[in-house]
């Protein structure tokens, strides 16, 4: 069972939210620890995996973590249920990430410049000698195709496919690597993951685009030096 | 009238467009050359099944979560804000 939440997402509308939220607030200043309880686990996952992409170690992840249910405790009065609960926790805990980040690498601020040259300059998503050239007799036509991956459920859920997928992801350009933990890793829908991220509908599709275009290139090229082992 | 035939999608092209196919805002044309070009080509329903099952891997990672003793640290922090 993954990370994939069913509940708290873009379904209810705005004065629905701003009800849940209500009931929610009035538990919690009650002391109602269950329903702190409950708040943390159906968020937690998702926290701790951005949190971790900024910060270098987990016990520094696990303070952004505390830091922004703090926060989130203090600010929920302010709350109203615009966005869905689960994209404004998500962009405390960047703003925290991000700037925790910062401070323990002791960089200057990450300029836009930067991150629009790091998003842009990428290379292809396919190595370019994979397709047929102008010389050949198909251009832009596979030269080596890609092969049906066998049992793929099986294989994917080893331990070993997993560290592959989670060292694809740690290599990705950090933006890449927050959209792609938010839409395919907790399952959340575009329309959140822009929300919770800053983004617009293409750089968010643009990033995703990339983020998994590497990462699944990582998982071929795994299963091919598997085949060749086996 | 004549028919204008739509210049046929290449598979350099598909692997581009990919993620607006799965996201479903590619335009109709082109929703229509990429399909037409998936039944003819064994490579590229390859690749479309390659990237549906890393999405799905993804989907199933096992969840990160907060250690026992950050936990009950968090559920001190909220005893004290009330």
């Amino acid at each position: 069972m993954g990370e994939q939440e069913a509940s708290t997402g873009g379904g209810p509308d705005g004065s629905t939210r701003a009800a849940n939220v209500e009931r929610l607030v009035a538990a919690l200043r009650r002391g109602d620890e269950d329903a702190f309880r409950k708040l943390v686990e159906e968020h937690g996952p998702f926290l701790m995996r951005l949190a971790l992409m900024h910060v270098p170690s987990r016990a520094i992840a696990e303070e952004v973590v505390q830091d922004t249910w703090l926060a989130v405790l203090n600010g929920i009065d302010r709350f109203e249920g615009r966005s869905s609960l689960r994209t404004w926790i998500a962009s405390i805990l960047l703003n925290n990430a991000r700037t925790r980040g910062q401070r323990e690498r002791r960089v200057l601020p990450f300029s836009f410049l930067r991150r629009r040259a790091e998003e842009g300059r990428d290379e292809p998503v396919v190595s370019p000698d994979r397709f047929q050239s102008v010389h050949d007799s198909y251009p832009g036509h596979w030269a080596r195709p890609p092969a049906e991956w066998d049992s793929p459920e099986e294989r994917l859920s080893t331990e070993e496919a997993r560290r592959v997928l989670l060292e694809a992801i740690a290599k990705l350009p950090i933006r890449q690597r927050e959209v792609i933990a938010l839409r395919d890793i907790s399952g959340w829908s575009a329309a959140e993951t822009r929300n919770a991220l800053g983004l617009s509908e293409t750089n968010q599709r643009v990033l995703l685009h990339r983020a998994r275009s590497k990462v699944r290139a990582a998982l071929e090229r795994h299963f091919e030096a598997d085949e060749l082992g086996r | 009238m004549n028919e204008v035939e739509t210049p046929k999608m290449s598979c350099k092209e598909l692997v581009d467009v990919i993620t607006e196919y799965l996201e479903d805002t590619l335009p109709t044309e082109d929703r229509g050359r990429f399909e037409r070009h998936l039944a003819g080509c064994d490579g590229c329903q390859a690749y479309l099944d390659q990237m549906r099952e890393t999405i799905r891997a993804l989907g199933h990672l096992p969840p990160e979560s907060l250690s026992a003793e950050a936990e009950r640290t968090l559920l001190e922090a909220f005893r004290g804000w009330r």
